[in-house]
């Protein structure tokens, strides 16, 4: 019997943990998004950040993309000819990248690529008490050193999508145009007639927007709160990566239904 | 690294994003040809419209010259009303026939304007008097089907 009471009382522990943390971090998110103000004043903190968050992912995010887009070519020929219709390729492969890939996978390499090292130098900071030293000498961190990498991860997200999803056509306009030889216009005239620059384009680049809002509260949150020791840091960076990618899949999965619900 | 470095490779990774997205919008997808504003609407009815779409195209002698706006079904008389935007260097007479055709055996269904010999032309907010339903597979074989029986009915008397 106590044992069952037991069980029952670990259970509720852990849930009320989890609660606390998303009250955290939802009173985290206000106070970072209260500074953003200043962090855009301070422009040259926030060029910077997007310089190791964004411009340093973007060998990573093109090659992945264009290997993407080489493999839907491949796959998606192989099942498109067996209905006679291999120009198709070019709406499939667009569709699937603009819609979904594109933001999707540019989101989860970033998570690994670039929020893992942010969240891993602010558990380092908070570890040698620079923030609080920060904090004596009246800086504010949140608005000097939270907010510009939690912007980055905002303004870098979109520009990256779209550069995958770009990457990811034009290695599918290599296998299927140049390899396999599906006719050059056939592909491009079916890709212009089936993608909407509005619904899916657009909608693509705010599902990104959203990823970028996302991940970025999420990597400044676990380091801001990473236990002060080397243990701390690197399960703090664990974290980001793991409940980052979880809720970019998650998020997507919400953002598609709401989007497309009212096509077809 | 100081900082008009930063700023010089901040400045061509947000280019770079532009690039990607006037690849988006003129490349991958109809940004160029698809301008809602531009052109005049026309109106059609039809008793049936298959599995025709908003945002599909319309077409006169295979060249896209309209997407459809919007289709609803008419209260009264429980015809489906298709409303598109033509584009405004296009002109087509008082007699053009509307029609629902598929591209290709399993491709979309889009809208076909075939234009007649009457001098006058449409203009904004009218009415395609002439249509043609879209053809719907289950009841062409039914029809086959009711031909067939009947024929074989007749043969055995």
């Amino acid at each position: 019997m106590s044992h069952l009471l037991n069980l029952i009382e670990a259970l509720g522990a852990h849930v009320n943990r989890l609660l606390a943390r998303l009250g955290l971090f939802a009173r985290f998110s206000w106070s970072v998004l209260s500074v953003i103000g200043i962090c855009i004043a301070r422009f040259t903190l926030l060029v910077r950040e997007i310089y190791f968050s964004g411009v340093r992912s973007l060998a990573i995010i093109t090659v992945s993309g264009l290997f993407v887009g080489m493999v839907l070519a491949v796959q998606g020929y192989e099942v498109l000819q067996r209905f006679g219709s291999a120009e198709s390729l070019g709406s499939l492969v667009a569709l699937s990248l603009v819609r979904e890939l594109g933001p999707v996978v540019a989101a989860l390499l970033f998570a690994g690529r670039a929020s893992s090292a942010v969240t891993a130098e602010i558990g380092l900071m908070r570890a040698t008490e620079q923030l609080a030293a920060m904090d004596m000498m009246a800086i504010n961190p949140l608005a000097r050193i939270i907010a510009p990498r939690f912007m980055a991860a905002v303004v870098s997200m979109p520009i990256l999508a779209v550069i995958f999803s770009s990457a990811g056509v034009i290695g599918a306009y290599l296998i299927g145009v140049q390899l396999i030889g599906i006719d050059d216009g056939a592909f491009w005239s079916q890709m212009q007639a089936s993608v909407d620059f509005r619904i899916d384009v657009l909608n693509g680049l705010f599902k990104s927007l959203i990823f970028g809002i996302a991940v970025g509260l999420i990597s400044v949150f676990e380091g801001y709160h990473a236990a002060p020791t080397a243990e701390g840091v690197s399960s703090a960076t664990t974290r980001t990566v793991v409940t980052s990618s979880l809720s970019v899949l998650m998020l997507d999965f919400v953002l598609t239904v709401w989007m497309f619900r009212g096509l077809n | 690294m100081n900082r008009s470095k930063f700023d010089l490779a901040v400045g061509l990774f947000v280019a770079l994003g532009m690039i990607g997205v006037a690849f988006m919008a003129l490349r991958v997808g109809n940004l160029a040809s698809f301008d809602s504003g531009a052109g005049y609407r026309l109106e059609a009815r039809f008793d049936n419209i298959g599995g025709l779409k908003v945002r599909a195209p319309v077409k006169s002698a295979g060249v896209v010259v309209g997407r459809i706006e919007g289709i609803h079904l008419d209260r009264e008389s429980y015809e489906a009303v298709v409303e598109m935007r033509i584009y405004p260097q296009y002109r087509f007479t008082n007699d053009t026939i509307a029609s629902i055709l598929t591209s290709g055996l399993l491709g979309e269904q889009y809208l076909s304007l075939e234009v007649g010999g009457d001098p006058s032309y449409l203009t904004d907010g009218q009415r395609i008097p002439k249509t043609q339903s879209a053809m719907v597979l289950e009841k062409l074989i039914g029809q086959f089907l009711y031909n067939k029986a009947s024929e074989s009915a007749g043969s055995s008397k």
